[in-house]
């Protein structure tokens, strides 16, 4: 069956409602000031800004996360589970202007615990498995990464750069960091060993017990162990794969961070995480997962190659009557064929076949 | 078996990394034929060259039209693309300098006019020393820049410093070393990871021999 860019949407967000996620309509704006503080969670810090006319500066809304937490409410017990399927305005990576970006995701919020953790990370897999094309799903711990760092005693001030070249896969500019900074060959191993694990849970699981180095290490390294073996159990294990190249920002991400691709498309089109340390930015005590899915970069792949503009082309000349062109073009299409219907045979327009009706034919 | 794309860039460091691609077994007769075809498929299909502009091919593989790609440090410093760097080759190397005319002083006490094909890396130095610049961006003959008055120092590729010398400039300092890298497109590298790996241990072996 072709499948397009909307059918996959109503598919997606189909299967967050079966897992009682409900659906989160917003506005189109919202005060810049909300954005302004947490401009580095963006994946673009330009924003389409406007004065509305109370004077308060708007912006047309860059992404929906932080519209969503900012609504979230912080006292209730229970979890919250919303999902948006939301056009977006922001700077996209490959043009330079503003663009309208198709945005479907969901958000997990409250006191979440592992099996919350392991419910998004399959709605995320399941949400490209959706798109039925070869896919992986890379998931990070952002907590256990921190955690290695500090155990081998990395500055604060190398971390960035260090997760910089993580995320590049980039041995030889980790082995000119470490030389740099001075660091022993034990801690330098480690890192390297951190950048080559790659592969689907259920073969890298075994590996993490490497990076045991401390009681923090050990707890974020059982937490990420758990969580394997429930997707292990989701049937997704070939499917997940452990990378540590995956990195988000650490100033708002904490926990699980995941990416998704699938064959043919150069990018990530799903990217998400455990973001605790963006909710206590924004004065919220609870917890949060979620992710967001890139339709835009997706919508290329439905591409159909449209040979024809339809099946028939119908033309008439001048003086023919019109109730005489619309039987006919009637007529066509109650023979499951589409119609276009034209005065002259326009060279622009390309069917299968031409019908021609002339005036000496109609007044026959 | 899906076929790798390798985008090559143009000149002398693209033949050389070739010449070491069919040393490792990804050899494509068709390429000895010296004409002025830009793709080349292997025998068995496997694997598929193309030649770019250097500074193009990290465009070609961030957006996946190639898997991988050879790119000088330089310009994956300058664009800063989403990409795995997979391998440093240790070759092609130099160096971006710092370069004025001889005997020029920096005396900090003017906005430091730099002439520079390189925007990005020139602006994130001297961010970090914290000095106020003009930048100019140029695309050729830099070295012309300070002769002509049009700015006081120059940011470039320096690899034995002649070129310098004869129009009576010097380097006053290294910005950062460069060398050419073996690079990867992300997704590329989770759907082609096995034939991607081979060629990365291929190049590495003969990277290490080499040294």
């Amino acid at each position: 069956m072709q499948m397009n860019i909307e059918g996959l949407e109503q598919r997606i967000c189909g299967l967050y409602r079966q897992y009682g996620y409900n659906q989160f309509k917003m506005n189109k704006f919202e005060e810049y000031d909300t954005y302004v503080k947490n401009k580095d969670f963006l994946i673009s810090d330009k924003v389409i800004t406007f004065t509305d006319t109370n004077g308060k500066l708007l912006a047309m809304k860059p992404d929906v996360t932080i519209s969503i937490i900012k609504n979230s409410d912080d006292e209730a017990s229970d979890i919250q589970r919303v999902y948006y399927n939301e056009n977006v305005y922001r700077v996209s990576e490959n043009s330079h202007g503003f663009r309208e970006i198709m945005q479907s995701g969901l958000e997990c919020i409250g006191a979440i615990d592992t099996y919350n953790i392991c419910e998004v990370i399959m709605l995320a897999a399941k949400s490209i498995e959706c798109v039925g094309k070869k896919y992986v799903l890379d998931i990070s711990h952002m907590g256990l990464v921190a955690a290695i760092l500090a155990a081998i005693g990395i500055d604060m001030d190398v971390v960035g750069e260090i997760l910089h070249v993580i995320g590049e896969k980039n041995i030889p500019e980790l082995n000119s960091i470490c030389e740099r900074y001075g660091l022993d060959a034990s801690k330098t191993a480690k890192l390297m060993e951190l950048i080559n694990i790659y592969g689907p849970v259920a073969e890298v699981a075994e590996k993490l017990s490497a990076f045991c180095i401390d009681k923090e290490t050990e707890k974020a390294v059982n937490e990420l162990k758990e969580i394997c073996d429930v997707i292990e159990t989701y049937g997704l294990a070939q499917n997940v794969r452990i990378d540590f190249s995956v990195v988000n920002d650490m100033k708002y991400y904490n926990g699980i961070v995941f990416r998704g691709y699938i064959e043919d498309v150069p990018q990530g089109i799903l990217s998400g995480g455990q973001y605790d340390r963006l909710m206590a930015k924004m004065g919220k005590k609870s917890k949060a997962i979620g992710f967001a899915v890139y339709l835009d970069l997706i919508e290329r792949l439905f591409e159909e190659n449209h040979e024809f503009d339809a099946d028939v082309l119908l033309c008439y000349e001048k003086g023919v009557s019109a109730a005489l062109v619309a039987k006919k073009a009637s007529e066509i299409v109650a023979g499951g064929k589409s119609v276009l219907v034209q005065t002259n045979n326009f060279k622009r327009t390309c069917c299968r076949e031409t019908i021609m009706i002339t005036n000496e034919e109609a007044s026959r | 078996m899906n076929q790798v794309n390798v985008a090559l860039p143009k000149g002398r460091l693209g033949e050389k990394v070739y010449e070491m691609l069919k040393k490792a077994g990804f050899a494509c007769p068709d390429m000895a034929e010296n004409d002025r075809r830009l793709i080349f498929e292997s025998e068995d299909k496997t694997i598929r060259y193309f030649w770019v502009k250097p500074s193009d091919v990290a465009i070609y593989v961030e957006r996946g039209a190639a898997d991988i790609g050879i790119a000088g440090k330089d310009i994956l410093l300058e664009y800063a693309p989403d990409i795995y760097e997979l391998l440093d080759l240790g070759i092609g190397k130099c160096r971006i300098a710092v370069a004025a005319k001889c005997g020029f002083r920096d005396r900090g006490d003017k906005t430091l006019r730099v002439a520079t094909k390189f925007p990005n890396i020139a602006s994130a130095y001297y961010e970090k020393k914290g000095r106020d610049i003009d930048i100019i961006k140029l695309n050729g003959s830099i070295e012309l820049a300070p002769i002509l008055d049009l700015s006081d120092v120059i940011v470039d590729i320096v690899e034995t410093g002649t070129t310098l010398k004869e129009n009576n400039l010097e380097p006053t300092e290294t910005v950062v070393p460069i060398s050419a890298r073996l690079v990867a497109n992300k997704a590329s590298f989770k759907f082609k990871q096995e034939q991607i790996q081979l060629v990365c241990s291929a190049l590495s072996a003969q990277c290490k021999e080499g040294k």
